[in-house]
């Protein structure tokens, strides 16, 4: 099965959600990422029983800290899918490009290059 | 162990906003069990402030360090050398620890990034509960080894009060009644009679109403 999805997309591949940190997320934005979405296993389908449900808990906790430092929480998503599910990845992989092509640039990209001219 | 929640971010962004140069400290004893105030918090907390300040167009240098403990002598030595770098440190340790390190490095500031809340135990994970006063009188030998002072909203030393419905406190249909827990295991361990025996009134002065605490122990000073 060949199917497209943007390209502009860096996956970082892990044993499962359940090892994603709210630093992992901040630090993402910090090196200048645009937006950051999560995709794990379909909800109460977890290997490890609630990986999934804790990446969501700590997605939801880097929202909160996004909109208080004025970076934006609809930056950071969290999806769910199911592990053979192709094309849904790249549906989700489309939704989450066209989202963040409408929130613009990570402000704190623009304040680095701000900082570099 | 010290129970501490994280101040929100606005808060700590009050605190420091007008500082260029600041030292984030965790502690990794309670904080760091309770997950408020340990490398993980700083970390986080360290790259919150540095996005911040850094989308306010403001240039602040943010540094992090996570020492053993914030209460002793010690682990606080390990930042003399470099502490004179920093205009102002944030502690992620509970209040003790903030004291301690004010107190030690006396011409820096030095602001809390927690807000602690009592001694208690992790009753599961991201729960936890009030279970000691620190009175100074340890009464548990009496009550069944369940503390009447943290853990009754009236400290009643010969509960229940009128209030004590089903088990639950009358503060809170939540809460469990101090003293029905106190019944219930003096007559799990076979002693409800001791129940019957009224308890005396208890001398506070050891408790904080008698002012500052210090304990101080001949046998083990240097
Ligand atoms: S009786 Fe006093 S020392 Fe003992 S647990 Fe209660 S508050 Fe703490
Ligand atoms: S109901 Fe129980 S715990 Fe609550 S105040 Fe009365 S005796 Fe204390």
């Amino acid at each position: 099965m060949r199917i497209n999805y943007p390209g502009t997309i860096r996956i970082v591949r892990l044993p499962c959600t359940g090892k994603v940190d709210i630093i992992h997320i901040l630090r993402a934005f910090e090196k200048g990422a645009d937006g950051v979405y999560v995709v794990g296993c379909l909800e109460g389908e977890c290997r490890f029983e609630n990986g999934n449900l804790q990446a969501r808990k700590r997605v939801d906790q880097a929202k909160m800290i996004l909109d208080t430092i004025g970076i934006g929480g609809e930056r950071v998503w969290m999806y769910n899918l199911s592990s053979s599910d192709g094309p849904r990845f790249a549906e989700y992989a489309v939704e989450m490009t066209e989202k963040i092509k409408e929130l613009g640039p990570n402000p704190i990209k623009l304040a680095h290059k701000k900082k570099a001219a | 162990m010290i129970v501490a929640e994280k101040k929100p971010i606005e808060e700590i962004i009050d605190y420091v906003k007008d500082f260029q140069k600041l030292l984030i400290a965790g502690c990794n004893e309670c904080v760091t069990v309770c997950e408020a105030g340990g490398k993980k918090e700083v970390g986080i907390l360290a790259s919150a402030l540095r996005m911040y300040f850094m989308n306010e167009g403001k240039k602040v240098d943010i540094d992090e360090v996570t020492l053993e403990r914030q209460c002793d002598h010690e682990y606080l030595e390990e930042i003399r050398d470099r502490i004179d770098q920093y205009d102002a440190v944030l502690s992620l340790a509970c209040g003790v620890g903030v004291q301690f390190m004010a107190e030690k490095y006396f011409s820096t500031p030095v602001f809390p990034g927690v807000n602690t809340c009592f001694m208690g135990a992790a009753e599961e994970r991201g729960v936890w509960s009030e279970r000691c006063q620190g009175c100074g009188q340890c009464i548990l030998g009496k009550t069944a080894g369940i503390c009447p002072i943290s853990r009754c909203a009236k400290r009643l030393l010969n509960g229940p009060c009128g209030g004590s419905t089903k088990g639950k406190c009358e503060i809170s249909k939540d809460l469990d009644c101090a003293w029905q827990l106190i019944i219930d295991r003096l007559k799990e361990l076979d002693r409800f009679d001791e129940y019957e025996q009224i308890m005396p009134i208890k001398d506070w002065s050891t408790e904080r109403a008698g002012g500052p605490r210090k304990v101080v122990r001949e046998d083990v000073r240097l």
